[in-house]
């Protein structure tokens, strides 16, 4: 760990001075839930002729996830906050540039044997 | 994108599912991700609120930009249409309000615990147990090295029976392996039991 904080509760309400929310219009939270760590992102290619010209920075993004890429891959290789990206990620949704495919579901209420044979076989194989 | 002549055979996204690598700061969790994953683990820094700032402790930190929280993770591609992600959570006490995101939709969890200071993992157990998320327990030997039966951490730990205790060395893949297989196959146990 690079950053240690000696105290921080879990309300964050003071204000967040980081210089990445600018890449978000000051925006701190995105403006639909979509995108967990494991939310799947892909560009749309050819992207929607209406669509408008991505910003340098949601370029990047696109170019990242031309292969389907998990939100918290895309974050590390562009060394930005989840939290920056997802806001940016929403942008894109919006404007028809990326698809989003959600994680698996996973409940402890209904549990899925098939999905968990699948890990189980496929770490057997490691 | 426009200008682009190569043209890449369309992908479907993969499904994917998460298991948390948790325990104590500095109880192997970092390494353990790195041994299992298919890429070198990768990070991501959360900005934090800057209340902490004025009190922040700065001996032995070289290079302070903002105050952030790391995350490290790894990835182990199951099938084409399957994909595990393993999250170190973050060590320290007051970074667990980062958790509750996590474990949402987690398949489950490794709780690391390194014999010497098993306290050091307490909270994370406590955490998995209270919210009802199933877990596993990894101890890790310091230098791979395991002085105590695994039954007997079990009963220090004060874990109930059906909780397995593995000993493991956080360094080793197939020991991360094994114990991830067996967080797997109590997963089905349960799901068969409920079923």
């Amino acid at each position: 760990m690079s950053a240690l904080a000696r105290e921080v509760g879990p309300d964050d309400s003071a204000g967040r001075l980081v210089r990445p929310f600018t890449l978000t219009g000051g925006r701190t939270r995105p403006s639909r839930t979509d995108f967990t760590l494991i939310t799947t992102v892909t560009a749309v290619d050819p992207p929607p002729e209406r669509a408008p010209r991505p910003q340098p920075e949601q370029a990047r993004i696109l170019r990242r996830c031309a292969r389907p890429i998990a939100v918290a891959e895309l974050a590390a290789h562009l060394d930005l906050p989840v939290s920056v990206v997802a806001i940016m990620l929403c942008d894109l949704l919006e404007a028809g540039l990326i698809t989003v495919h959600p994680p698996h579901p996973v409940t402890s209420r209904t549990p899925d044997l098939d999905l968990l044979q699948k890990v189980r076989d496929g770490l057997g194989r490691l | 994108m426009a200008g682009s002549d190569t043209t890449l055979e369309p992908v479907a996204p993969p499904d994917t599912v998460k298991i948390l690598i948790a325990g104590g700061f500095g109880v192997g969790k970092t390494t353990m991700v790195g041994s299992v994953s298919e890429i070198a683990p990768l990070r991501t820094e959360e900005p934090l609120t800057t209340a902490g700032l004025g009190i922040d402790d700065l001996n032995g930190i070289e290079e302070k930009r903002a105050t952030t929280v790391a995350l490290d993770f790894g990835r182990i591609t199951i099938s084409q249409e399957l994909v595990l992600y393993l999250f170190g959570t973050p060590g320290q006490q007051r970074f667990w309000f980062m958790w509750n995101d996590l474990a949402i939709g987690a398949l489950g969890a490794v709780v690391l615990v390194d014999v010497r200071r098993p306290e050091s993992s307490f909270a994370a157990l406590d955490f998995f147990e209270r919210r009802g998320i199933p877990f596993v327990v990894g101890v890790n030997g310091f230098h791979g090295e395991h002085p105590y039966p695994a039954d007997d951490i079990r009963d220090a730990l004060a874990l109930p029976e059906h909780v397995r205790v593995l000993l493991c060395d956080a360094r080793e893949r197939e020991s991360c392996r094994d114990v991830l297989i067996a967080l797997i196959d109590q997963l089905i146990a349960d799901a068969r039991q409920a079923s």
